[in-house]
């Protein structure tokens, strides 16, 4: 028996030398990804540049998830999740027209198929906020800023066509279109310095949106993203 | 023949081929993309934002001879180059002039004429 003590403590060794221990690590959550969500998700970019590939996209673009997300509400959410966007990725390839009236066939929009372990999620997290665009402003939006919900709410559903696709929950009750992402629980998952950046340039995030460009003031932009992040 | 003159011949064919850049979409995919999550799919103003109850104002009938006849090309151009407040409509109507060049927006008004089966008004 004493021949194989050596290989057998060398292998136990060159073992525990490739098992990473202790904290996750980027490396390992970019082959969770790869393996667990990557079959949807981008984490490559560019976005698509054609209304065909839009058509295509399965889910959302996330090469710059680092930007857009945050970490907490990442974990959480790659271990449970649940839907986020009734009218799916794309609303287009989900409409249903009867006697000329558009809505949404919620049988064709699928939840995310893949749930990860704590420790997956942990590695995921890691990996995808570590996917940042490097042109994103940081701190532009001042989150201490106290904000009038009467005045945002002009904003948002008076002044500018924000509710007519984005659904809100308004005095307890949700409100708005479906074309765009709902809004409601936003702030749980959305860095505010990236809402203020998409409301700003919706097509450098996504060239092919089917979100406007409005011109609007700092403020206005300000006021329109501490209220899309507020909870309601 | 040498394989220069080939190399150069398929980056003529590609580039003859490829679309011009910013112009890879037809009139209808516009009209699918930016328009009918508000006007429908069949451009009746049923459109998926309309019928959740998102619309405070209603979107335009495109299909409506009655309705497009009152406006001229220009109001129309206008209403989607700078949004339906700057032809004294509804601010859910977006401005779309910086997604869409002028060309683009030529066509949609093109297009919606053959939606409404009607001309502009005078």
């Amino acid at each position: 028996m004493a021949r194989y003590r050596f290989p057998i403590v060398a292998g136990s060794g060159l073992l525990l030398a490739i098992v990473p221990a202790g904290n996750a690590t980027a490396l390992d959550g970019k082959a969770v990804f790869a393996e667990k969500c990557a079959s949807c998700h981008t984490a490559a970019g560019p976005a698509p540049t054609t209304f065909q590939g839009v058509l295509r996209r399965k889910a959302p673009d996330l090469h710059y998830a680092g930007s857009k997300f945050k970490r907490e509400w990442l974990v959480r959410w790659t271990q449970n999740p649940t839907p986020i966007r009734s009218s799916g990725t794309m609303f287009l390839n989900h409409v249903v027209t009867e006697d000329g009236k558009d809505r949404i066939d919620s049988r064709t929009v699928l939840s995310c198929p893949s749930r990860l372990s704590s420790q997956e999620a942990e590695t995921v997290g890691d990996y995808l906020m570590s996917l940042k665009d490097p042109n994103m402003r940081i701190g532009v939006v001042d989150r201490n800023r106290k904000f009038s919900t009467s005045v945002a709410l002009r904003l948002f559903t008076k002044q500018y066509p924000c509710m007519g696709c984005h659904t809100v929950k308004i005095r307890d009750k949700e409100t708005g279109g479906v074309s765009g992402p709902p809004l409601t629980d936003a702030g749980e998952r959305l860095n505010p310095d990236w809402v203020y950046a998409r409301i700003e340039n919706p097509q450098y995030w996504d060239p092919k949106t089917w979100m406007p460009r409005i011109e609007l003031s700092h403020e206005k932009r300000e006021t329109l993203t501490l209220f899309v992040v507020a909870p309601k | 023949m040498n394989r220069f003159a080939i190399g150069f011949g398929c980056i003529v064919a590609a580039t003859a081929l490829a679309p011009a850049p910013g112009r890879t979409e037809t009139v209808e995919e516009n009209y699918r993309l930016y328009c009918v999550q508000c006007h429908g799919m069949a451009g009746t103003g049923q459109g998926v934002n309309q019928t959740a109850g998102g619309l405070a104002v209603s979107a335009r009938d495109h299909t409506s001879a009655e309705q497009m006849a009152k406006l001229t090309d220009d109001e129309i151009r206008l209403a989607i180059a700078k949004g339906g407040d700057a032809v004294q409509k509804s601010e859910l109507m977006p401005p779309w002039g910086d997604v869409l060049a002028a060309k683009d927006i030529d066509d949609l008004v093109a297009y919606l004429r053959k939606l409404c089966k009607c001309a502009a008004a005078k």
